[in-house]
């Protein structure tokens, strides 16, 4: 087919092949090439490590480590003042979240009982699947009512897959526990309805709202 | 037809259309809320307020001085629109404003979201803050609107859709504004709930969440629903419908408009009717006397290998036998051995439940194999009289040019499609009433049901049909529900409802409309045209355009359905458009 090719396209592989830039490897010197030198190095090395540093190394699990505030472990479903469930089953973490791991089935609030009288729709049930869950986050982003958070707990084990399934009463045992402990998320409290709910800095400095120029 | 521009576009439009179905025309949205195509004009929203003026003859423009609402300026010949000037924006960010001022701003609990023109308009027209520092009035419930109806009071913009339907399309005036300024809100009488049929229509209307449907409600959030078009299978008027379904369950289904078959509406029955589709009831595969695979084939599947129980596998969860091919197989060989034997005493009965596609496929299947085959109608469901709106105010119905929409007292969706195929292969529609009077000597059947019966005391086999095929030799029964003769059968075929299948009803004036599959068929059972086609070893996949075209080119009288696709509001069978016009 070389007939067929037009100069143009010659002039192109040439090109391309000058594009390609091989790398030579370093020239070794005679001492180099002896390693002696290098073997030295890494000696000192591990005899600074042994006795001169700090040791790193922690006795899990009798020492447990400190988690940064902003770690992203094992969820919980916060209570609201009146300990009630906070979440209004919105359903847009489980929208959000990429890994379908959160399954919410809403329901309208008991109308009977006075405790829920100010909420339209609560979550009848809320099942998050820890296993499957990628830990993204995604899902504390996405709640208008800050109701899910991720905790700083890391050590999560289970006996069974099915036990591995938090369902809405683990979950808010979850919230009561670190709460108790004083391990509330550090994004915790932000702000009553979140960022979206908070005022924008274009409000304040915007002009006076269209239409209420001369004529008022 | 006048000629008006719309934002610099020159459109044609009609004598009675406004200004905002010029826009529309012209690829511009104007937004409204109170303005429908199907009720009067009130123009209270303000939401649609555009600039209008006048272009002369001489070709200069006069605008005039303020903002007119463009769903009550009819669009007369020269009249120019300005839809995107500072004044118009300006105009729709301080309507929004003023109409989201006690709103809840509850959108996440709201079953609207999603689909809720607030939201849309706001995103679209609207701006970001509201400059109310005073608290917002909150407004108490109310769920006693009617059944079906939830009122949440405070989402409302007072459009008063619903207010107008009750008073123009359903005559049955329910609901009404009480209170005025910023403590309106729609509301009944005290004791009289809006419970008409056609009641559900007002959440369709409804252009915000404050109407809500109590048998959707916190059910699905609309996101994740998947609309399918269709065809309302309730009675034989044929509303044209969106099924609205998540993961194989239906949730809800919505009338779509179609100035063919209904208008904008459909009713009660209907949208509340489908739930029978997701019965437990249901037929769940197919089933044999002779190969005894009664029950589910899943079912089949562990029983016959529970010698394996306890092992780590379990075997049901890796196999589940297919029985379709063994039962279509035994099927065609006992209809073909009874045919063989004795034609004349051979009888299918077409539901009128099926589609024509399934009826031009089991008919020329059965007519291939024995010209003398009988092929008869079966029963047609007929609950009470036609039932027409809007009713008058003593609750009467309407003259027949005021009627605005009926519900048919016929109760399945295409007698007619039926009627016409049977005609084609058997020259008459005999019903099988008539048929099986006497010593009808009739013994072989071929029943096809499909009727939305979950209750088997209330199925659609009579007495009299239970009678006539006591002594039956064969009998094929192919259904979604259980009954006395699918209990009886030799071979039980499980079928589909009409939100499981593709086909095409005719309604009852000769409208021939496709229906599309929405959801898969429960368990085993399949779709109906899907049977017959394996059933008939057609070669390849049951296809409706195809199938379409070739009922049209043999049968003169539903020649129309020679275009295949059918279009979204359906084709009009020839000869019947001139006898209803």
């Amino acid at each position: 087919m070389s007939t067929a090719e037009t100069p143009v396209t010659q002039v192109e592989k040439k090109q391309k092949k000058k594009t390609v830039q091989w790398g030579d490897d370093p020239k070794i010197g005679f001492v180099e090439a002896l390693y002696l030198p290098a073997i030295a190095g890494g000696i000192a090395t591990a005899l600074k490590h042994a006795f001169f540093k700090k040791r790193s190394t922690a006795q899990y699990p009798e020492q447990k480590p400190e988690m940064p505030p902003n770690y992203r472990g094992v969820h919980r479903l916060n209570r609201d003042e009146e300990g009630r469930v906070k979440c209004v089953a919105c359903y847009m973490c489980q929208t959000a979240c990429p890994a379908n791991c959160i399954e919410i089935i809403a329901a309208p609030a008991p109308q009977d009982d006075p405790k829920w009288a100010n909420r339209d729709k609560f979550p009848a049930t809320f099942t998050i699947d820890e296993l499957r869950c990628i830990y993204c986050g995604m899902c504390e982003e996405a709640c208008p009512v800050d109701a899910i958070e991720l905790t700083s707990i890391y050590d999560l084990t289970g006996m069974s897959r099915q036990e591995m399934i938090f369902d809405k009463e683990k979950l808010l045992s979850v919230f009561d526990e670190t709460s108790k402990a004083g391990l509330d998320p550090v994004r915790t409290n932000r702000g009553a309805l979140g960022p979206a709910s908070e005022k924008s800095l274009q409000s304040a400095d915007s002009p006076p709202p269209p239409g209420r120029g001369k004529h008022g | 037809m006048s000629t008006v521009f719309v934002n610099d576009i020159e459109v044609e439009v009609g004598p009675k259309d406004n200004l905002i179905q010029a826009a529309r025309a012209a690829g511009v949205e104007i937004p409204h809320y109170c303005w429908h195509e199907a009720l009067s004009v009130v123009a209270s929203c303000r939401m649609c307020l555009v600039e209008v003026g006048e272009k002369k003859p001489d070709g200069t423009i006069a605008m005039g001085p303020k903002l007119v609402p463009a769903c009550q300026t009819p669009a007369k010949p020269g009249t120019v629109v300005k839809t995107e000037t500072a004044k118009v924006k300006t105009g729709q960010q301080m309507t929004l404003e003023f109409l989201l001022l006690n709103h809840p701003l509850d959108c996440s609990i709201c079953d609207q979201a999603g689909e809720c023109y607030l939201q849309d308009y706001t995103f679209k027209f609207g701006k970001a803050q509201s400059r109310l520092n005073e608290p917002k009035v909150q407004r108490l419930d109310k769920y006693h609107i009617g059944e079906q109806i939830a009122l949440f009071t405070d989402r409302c913009v007072m459009c008063t859709r619903c207010v107008r339907f009750t008073r123009e399309i359903s005559g049955t005036a329910e609901l009404q504004v009480v209170a005025r300024g910023s403590v309106e809100e729609i509301d009944v009488f005290p004791n009289k709930p809006c419970n008409n049929k056609l009641a559900g229509n007002v959440v369709d209307l409804c252009p915000v969440g404050a109407l809500c449907s109590k048998d959707f409600l916190y059910k699905k959030r609309v996101w994740w629903l998947k609309s399918q078009k269709s065809v309302c299978a309730g009675c034989s008027t044929g509303c044209s419908i969106e099924v609205d379904q998540n993961e194989d369950h239906v949730y809800r289904l919505r009338p779509r408009a179609n100035p063919l078959a209904q208008g904008h509406f459909m009713c009660d029955e209907g949208r509340f009717g489908f739930k029978y589709v997701q019965s437990d009831n249901r037929l769940k595969g197919p089933t044999s006397k002779s190969i005894n695979t009664v029950g589910a084939s899943v079912n089949a599947v562990t029983n016959g290998n529970g010698s394996v129980a306890g092992k780590l596998f379990q075997p049901a969860d890796l196999a589940v036998v297919d029985h379709w091919p063994a039962a279509i197989q035994e099927a065609r060989e006992k209809i073909k051995a009874a045919v063989d034997a004795n034609a004349s005493s051979f009888a299918a009965v077409f539901s009128p439940m099926m589609s024509v596609e399934e009826a031009y496929l089991l008919a020329s299947y059965l007519k291939g194999l024995n010209r003398n085959v009988k092929l008869l109608m079966g029963p047609v469901p007929v609950v009470g009289e036609d039932d027409c709106y809007p009713k008058n105010v003593n609750g009467s119905a309407p003259t027949a040019e005021k009627t605005k929409f009926t519900i048919r007292a016929e109760k399945c969706p295409n007698r007619m499609g039926v009627e016409k195929i049977l005609k084609h292969f058997q020259g008459a529609v005999v019903p099988i009433e008539e048929a099986i009077q006497g010593t009808h000597g009739i013994q072989a059947w071929y029943f096809v049901g499909g009727y939305a019966t979950p209750d088997e005391s209330a199925g659609w086999v009579t007495p009299a049909i239970e009678k006539a095929t006591e002594s039956a030799k064969l009998l094929i029964v192919q259904d979604i529900f259980p009954s006395v003769l699918s209990k009886r059968a030799d071979i039980v075929f499980a079928g589909s409802a009409f939100t499981e299948r593709d086909g095409t009803f005719i309604n009852h004036r000769g409208l021939a409309q496709a229906f599309r599959a929405a959801t898969r068929p429960p368990h085993a059972s399949r779709a109906d045209g899907r049977v017959l086609n394996e059933l008939c070893q057609r070669q390849g996949l049951y296809n409706t355009e195809v199938l379409r075209k070739e009922i049209a080119s043999k049968i003169p009288s539903l020649e129309s359905l020679s275009v295949g696709d059918l279009g979204v509001h359906g084709v009009e069978l020839q000869q019947l458009v001139g006898a209803y016009s």
